[in-house]
């Protein structure tokens, strides 16, 4: 077991996965000759060369359709999208051909492409830098969404999207890059469905994904020495399709739930999980279920209200004690 | 005068629309055999267009786009293109479909409401029909890029209508076929219209070959509608993509003799007298006249063929009528390559309502 940074790790899978199989490329806008805007290919295009390692024009729906096409026949692209903000341009491309090849084809053909890219509020990057838009991909049937909170998971995912014949959609966030974690020294596959508990609890399950995982598990440590209250913190790092199961099996031990997410609320990820609750153990429950979510308006640009917009750890404490009734 | 006058993008027709040969004919198109198997190519695919359209009418296949007028352009691609190499087809390219040997059957079954019909039996790496405009350019840039670097000597086809090229998805196509030097090929089927939006709103250019000049790619014109010319451009084009000669564009002018789809009423925005002085330039009456008056076939010989096309057609009718219908939960076949759990108990609760409904 090593520490990791979490764009290492992402750097090492790429690596793995390239050694392994000559069909495996990467492509996206800066990532050869400088490696990436997060450093996720560095190094790459040195060892593998500008065939396999791609600069690409500015034209997200442009490679993104090239890498789907490239699938097709055999080669298994892996695309960095450089900011999820643009990954509105290649929309077309994921929701109407990786999502759907399979199905409209009768199961002649597959996109097994990974498209990775970093989204989420980080310091001052403005209402065009700052979208989360994983309730936007977890909506499509086809694709599967996946987005990690650690290393290890990072390195994993990436690996098994990889191997998997499926299109998949990595969610990284902006600010988790230098974030250091254990990975395997061993080669790792992080299953692609399921979720984590992250820290056993009796008496709360808190439902979080990427950078919030780390949120609830601080307002865990600090809920459990001030007041006593033991809290689970499930990591979802699948967000497509979502362990139905898994979060019933907690709600059901807890009896209680928050939802913990950067993104705004509105047809979020908690709506979802709330749904899900609602639907499969709505008689389990001993408090209502509450988000902790953004407000309802692009970031702003301003550091304050930047910081205003998004929940914090102190969100997640006082809605934790609400829903306990202190 | 225009901006960009003298670009002079190359412009060939062999056979005009009265049947007589301009150029001199490459071995290929000057053996009679291969000239007759054009003519029976297009003939196959509009008595199949006609068929399609008699069951859309009688209730029998959902809304269908017909090939009428445009069968030179797909025929002349089909004989152009080696089995090996990848065609990206629109919605109306049936006669590159035929002569790729995709079945009569599977192109009704699509247009009936069945994906199934896009699980070719030949022709597998060939992608399905690409319904949203433009997109598949990019699959195509995609597919030669994976060829190049798989080192295999094929090329990839990939034909759009002249509406297409207004979409940024061209362009960022082309483009990237640029930088990379590809072997694509990307064929325009100009028919004039974009359901009802005429060439002349769709771009200001003088001609959609020119959009490529900016990718730093070698476009032409073509008569789309004359079968022999086509072929030839093509195959150079073809030929030169396989030997590393890059990316090429075609622009193959032609005409939609037929309403956009059966759902339209083209009578609407263009007049019957436009559409019938069109009539004049149709691919299918002058290779007739031209292999009639050389002698290379006779009348007799060509009613058989018709005669021919209508079995088939009438065949491969029954086999698509005849081809049961799939269960509810087929729904969720093709999603993914293993259903996620979390979907399971959806698809056993349609079983169950589709067994209620039986
Ligand atoms: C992205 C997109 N926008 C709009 C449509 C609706 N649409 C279907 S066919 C068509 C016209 C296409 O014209 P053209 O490219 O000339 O092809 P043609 O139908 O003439 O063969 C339009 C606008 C679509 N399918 N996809
Ligand atoms: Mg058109």
């Amino acid at each position: 077991m090593h520490q990791l940074m979490f764009w290492e790790a992402i750097r090492r899978a790429h690596d793995e996965e390239m050694d392994n199989d000559p069909m495996v490329i990467c492509m996206g806008e800066d990532i050869g000759v400088v490696g990436g805007t997060y450093k996720a290919t560095q190094g790459l295009y040195d060892k593998y060369g500008p065939e396999r390692v791609m600069d690409t024009p500015i034209s997200e729906n442009g490679y993104t359709g090239l890498a789907i096409g490239a699938s097709f026949i055999g080669v298994r692209p892996i695309v960095e999208i450089m900011s999820v903000n643009f990954a509105w341009l290649a929309m077309d491309q994921i929701f109407n051909t990786a999502a759907k090849v399979r199905y409209m084809s009768g199961g002649q053909l597959e996109a097994p492409v990974v498209i990775r890219s970093p989204g989420g509020t980080a310091h001052q990057l403005g209402a065009q830098h700052s979208a989360r838009m994983e309730k936007v991909f977890m909506g499509i049937a086809g694709l599967r969404v996946v987005t990690p909170s650690n290393p290890k998971q990072a390195y994993g995912l990436l690996k098994s999207a990889v191997r998997c014949n499926d299109p998949v959609f990595i969610n990284e966030h902006e600010l988790m890059y230098n974030m250091k974690g254990d990975v395997p020294d061993d080669e790792y596959f992080h299953p692609l469905e399921g979720l984590e508990v992250a820290r056993r609890g009796k008496d709360i399950s808190l439902f979080a994904y990427n950078i919030s995982v780390h949120w609830c598990l601080q307002a865990a440590e600090i809920l459990a020495s001030q007041y006593q209250i033991d809290a689970e913190v499930i990591d979802l790092y699948t967000l497509s399709p979502l362990d139905r199961k898994g979060i019933v099996k907690s709600v059901s031990k807890t009896h209680r739930a928050v939802i913990v997410e950067e993104a705004e609320p509105t047809v979020g990820v908690g709506a979802e999980i709330m749904a899900i609750i609602n639907e499969e153990c709505f008689y389990e429950l001993d408090a209502a279920p509450a988000r902790v979510s953004a407000a309802n308006v692009p970031i702003p640009y301003n550091h304050r209200l930047e910081k205003e917009a998004i929940p914090d750890v102190e969100d997640v404490i006082k809605t934790v004690l609400a829903t306990l009734g202190r | 005068m225009g901006v960009y006058d003298n670009l002079n993008i190359p412009y060939s027709q062999y056979l005009d629309h009265h049947g007589q040969l301009h150029e001199t004919c490459s071995d290929y198109t000057s053996d009679a055999k291969n000239l007759i198997n054009f003519y029976k190519i297009m003939l196959r695919t509009r008595v199949f267009d006609q068929k399609a359209i008699n069951l859309q009418r009688t209730g029998k296949l959902g809304t269908y786009a017909s090939s009428l007028g445009q069968e030179a352009i797909g025929v002349a691609l089909g004989a152009a293109m080696h089995a090996n190499d990848v065609l990206a087809p629109t919605y109306r390219d049936y006669a590159v479909q035929l002569s790729r040997g995709i079945k009569m059957s599977d192109l009704l079954l699509y247009w009936g409401g069945d994906e199934r019909g896009m699980d070719y039996e030949f022709s597998r790496e060939d992608l399905p029909i690409c319904v949203p405009i433009a997109t598949h350019t990019c699959h195509a840039v995609g597919i030669a890029y994976a060829m190049k670097l798989r080192k295999q000597p094929r090329v990839m086809v990939c034909i759009i209508g002249d509406g297409a090229t207004s979409k940024g998805d061209f362009y960022e196509a082309l483009n990237a076929a640029g930088v990379w030097q590809l072997p694509v090929i990307f064929i325009i089927n100009n028919n004039q219209w974009a359901i009802s939006l005429p060439r002349d709103k769709q771009s200001a250019t003088k001609t959609l070959a020119q959009k490529a000049v900016a990718a730093e790619i070698y476009a032409e014109q073509v008569d789309g509608n004359d079968v022999i010319a086509c072929y030839e451009r093509m195959h150079e084009f073809i030929e030169r993509a396989r030997t590393g000669g890059g990316p090429c564009l075609l622009e193959a002018i032609s005409y939609r003799l037929s309403d956009h789809t059966t759902a339209d009423d083209a009578q609407r925005y263009r007049s019957p007298a436009d559409v019938e002085a069109q009539w004049q330039f149709d691919p299918i009456s002058r290779l007739k006249t031209y292999l009639l008056e050389n002698q290379f076939i006779d009348a007799e010989a060509l009613d058989a063929l018709q005669k021919q096309a209508e079995q088939e057609v009438e065949e491969q009718v029954k086999i698509y009528l005849n081809t049961a219908t799939q269960p509810p939960e087929a729904m969720f076949d093709y999603l993914y390559e293993t259903l996620p759990e979390a979907l399971q108990s959806q698809r056993d609760e349609v079983m169950r309502k589709g067994k209620k409904h039986e």
